[in-house]
Order: C-alpha cells, then structure tokens, then sequence
C-alpha cells in the first residue's frame, strides 16, 4: 500500500511541503494551502483504504461535514477538513478494532461449536458475526429433531448460502401487432 | 474502452476535438491539474435509440459491486474525492458523479434509461471516471472556463448572493452552473435544445487522454 499511496501522489503531483517559515510567518499562506491539500489527500487515501478493508460490515459512518464548498477555503477552513477527516479516521479505526476483537471471538466460538456441539446447545454463529461476506451461518441442532435432543445428539447444520436472488418476471404476452410465437411441435 | 465498436455512427477520428476552457489565474495557481474541455454537439435529447440503450446495458452487465467497493482506490474517482475536500465538499454527501452512478447501479440493479443525454453522460462517466456536464450551447456565450464568483454574483434560479469565491462554471457573461454543482436556470439543457455543450472536468490527476475519451464517448452516444 505505500507503493500505491506514492503513486497516488506522484499522480497527483502533490509535492511535499516546501515553503519556507518566512512564507508562513509573513502573509504569503499558498505553501501551507498547498501542504494541507497535501495533507487531506493522504487522509483522504486512509479512509478510503478503511472503507474498503471494513466491507463488508455495515453501519460504519464516513461522511466528514463539509466546508460549505464549492470555493476555495482558506488556511483555518482546509485545517478544519483535515482535522475532522483525522477525527473520523480514529472512529473508524476504533470502530474496526472493536469490530475485529468481536469477531475474533466469535471464531473461536465458532471452533469450539463445531468441535462439540453437545455442550452449544442452539448456537448460531453467521457469516457478518465472523466479519465475512455472504449469507452462510452455523446452527448447533439435535439430530432427529426431539428425539435428537432427549438423546443429546448434536450436530451442527451448516446453511447453503444466501436466498437465491428473485428471478426476472414471466415474458409479457404479445401486444397489439406482435404475432406470438407459433408451438415449435411438428403438426 | 470494451464495447466501443458496438455504437454505430460513432464520430470518425479527429473530429469533435475538444477546446481547452480557460480556469482564472487566481485559482489554477491554488488548483494546478483543474480544467475544463468542451466540445459542442448538434444533437438534442430525446428518447434514447437502441443502440444506447444497449450499449447501457452492456455496461450494467460488466459494473458489479466489487468495483463499487473498489472505486475509491482507483485514481481518477480518488482524484475526485480529493479534490472535493479541497474545495469543501463531502464526496459522501455531495457525490462525484461516478460514484453517484455507482451507487445508481446498485441501488437499482442496472444504469436505467432516461434519455439520450443522460445516458451518454452515463456512458461517457463511466468508461473513464471523468465528470461531464451538459449545457444549451445556444444559451451561453463565448467561451466556457472555470473562476471564482465575485463578490455580489448570482446564479440563476438560485436565491441570493453566491457566497464569495464559490467556483463556478461560467462563460465570458456569467456562472454557467456551481462546479459539481446545481446548473443555472435557462443554461441546462431541454426539450428544444438543439445544440449541446458537452463540458468534461478534470481535476489534477484525471490525464488528456480519459478527458479527451469521455467527451468522444459521450459525443457518440449522443450523434447516433
């Protein structure tokens, strides 16, 4: 990734900032303008990176209020950008963190399940609860339904998958001036 | 691009070059790398013909979710997003206009058919990840470019003073529409336009070569 973060850069052509503190102390602010775009581009790049490797969990926020734009902001308004982006970044990664320990969890629940689904009784663990896309999910069952559960014979029943997607609607019948298509069966 | 050969009456090569815009001084020294190119096309809108249509399609069939979720990561839809926090957008709330398609395509399962315009604009967006725009070439003057509005300025159909330093799209009389942004009234395109300017928006980043492939897409979706 920090190949593609100089790349992105380079593409960009965002130099690093290379104004002087005279520049800054005395009025001409274009170089830190020029170091704070810099700046949110780089963040910018982090919480896109963020956004991908937190897919597919949902309910994470992203949005950073805006500056009231289109137009060109100022020094305080571009810091102000740059420092909600870096709040929102910190939420994020907190959020992914907390994410991640959850899931951790429930993967070592999950092994424990399948190793000994007598002592899980009716445990589910799902695919979003282990931090994976799709539909899958584990269930600690009884064999056999109640006689299974008098017995104790467990077992855990994995599920096929994600519901089959609702198929295209029946072929419309022929309107005015459209001939139907004949029965393809010899007379 | 994929597909190119299925549009039939497609501009040979060469034609419909696109001029430069002019971008005011004061904010291509803050922006180097923005720009604007325009091409203008004797086309109006309408229904759009099958070939769009299907060309449309073609192009839902290859969009999937996967690109949604990577887009971001690409450079030119990331030099989008960067540039809208530099100017103060939140390309989360105010989308860019490939994203706003992407999640077109995903909300309704397919780029939908409005009219031919709109679907070259889709076309065009997507193929490159470039921002166009569209406007009544009859209804703006001169050349187009990109500024700062002065203080005092309005855009049409808009109330009030637009705040001071807001970018516009203008021409040589007036702001044309808010970059990425709402058009001003009269200047968008309608039912009785009968030339239309295509105007393609580049942002440091975006190279020529995609600017100069959306206006060429775009141009023949609308000329068949």
């Amino acid at each position: 990734m920090p190949e593609l973060i100089r790349e992105l850069e380079d593409r960009t052509g965002a130099p690093p900032f290379s104004g002087s503190l005279t520049d800054l102390l005395h009025g001409d602010e274009r170089p830190a303008r020029v170091e704070l775009r810099r700046q949110i581009a780089r963040l910018e790049l982090q919480l896109s990176e963020l956004f991908i490797s937190a897919f597919p969990r949902g309910g994470i926020a992203y949005d950073v209020a805006p500056a009231g734009g289109p137009r060109l902001l100022g020094i305080g308004e571009l810091e102000q950008v740059r420092d909600r982006l870096l709040t929102r970044i910190a939420d994020v990664r907190g959020i992914l963190e907390d994410c991640g320990y959850v899931e951790e969890r429930n993967r070592e629940l999950l092994e424990r399940v399948i190793a000994e689904p007598d002592k899980y009784h009716w445990v589910r663990v799902s695919n979003e609860d282990i931090g994976e896309p799709g539909c899958r999910h584990w269930h600690s069952r009884p064999r056999y339904g109640l006689l299974g559960m008098l017995m104790g014979w467990w077992r855990v029943k994995i599920s096929s998958g994600c519901p089959l997607a609702k198929g295209r609607p029946a072929s419309r019948s022929p309107r005015y001036g459209e001939v139907a298509q004949a029965p393809q069966t010899a007379p | 691009m994929e597909g190119q050969g299925e549009l039939a009456g497609l501009p040979a090569e060469g034609e419909a070059v696109p001029e430069r815009g002019w971008v005011a001084p004061a904010v291509a020294d803050e922006f180097p790398g923005l720009s604007l190119a325009w091409t203008t096309v004797e086309a109006s809108s309408g229904r759009s013909p099958r070939q769009v249509k299907d060309r449309l399609r073609e192009l839902s069939n290859r969009f999937h979710g996967g690109h949604a979720i990577q887009m971001r990561q690409r450079p030119i839809p990331w030099a989008y997003r960067v540039f809208f926090r530099q100017i103060g957008l939140d390309p989360d709330q105010t989308r860019t206009p490939i994203e706003e398609l992407a999640l077109e395509r995903m909300k309704k399962g397919a780029f939908v058919s409005r009219s031919q315009l709109d679907d070259a604009l889709t076309i065009g967006i997507v193929e490159t990840g470039v921002a166009l725009r569209a406007f009544d070439a009859d209804r703006t003057e001169g050349r187009m470019g990109i500024r700062a509005s002065a203080p005092g300025e309005a855009l049409e159909g808009r109330p009030g003073k637009l705040p001071s330093g807001t970018l516009v799209i203008a021409d040589e009389r007036r702001p044309v529409a808010l970059l990425f942004g709402a058009t001003a009234e009269g200047r968008g395109v309608h039912p009785k336009t009968a030339r239309i300017t295509l105007a393609a928006l580049a942002v440091k980043g975006v190279p020529d070569i995609a600017v100069e492939e959306a206006l060429w897409l775009a141009t023949a979706a609308l000329t068949i």
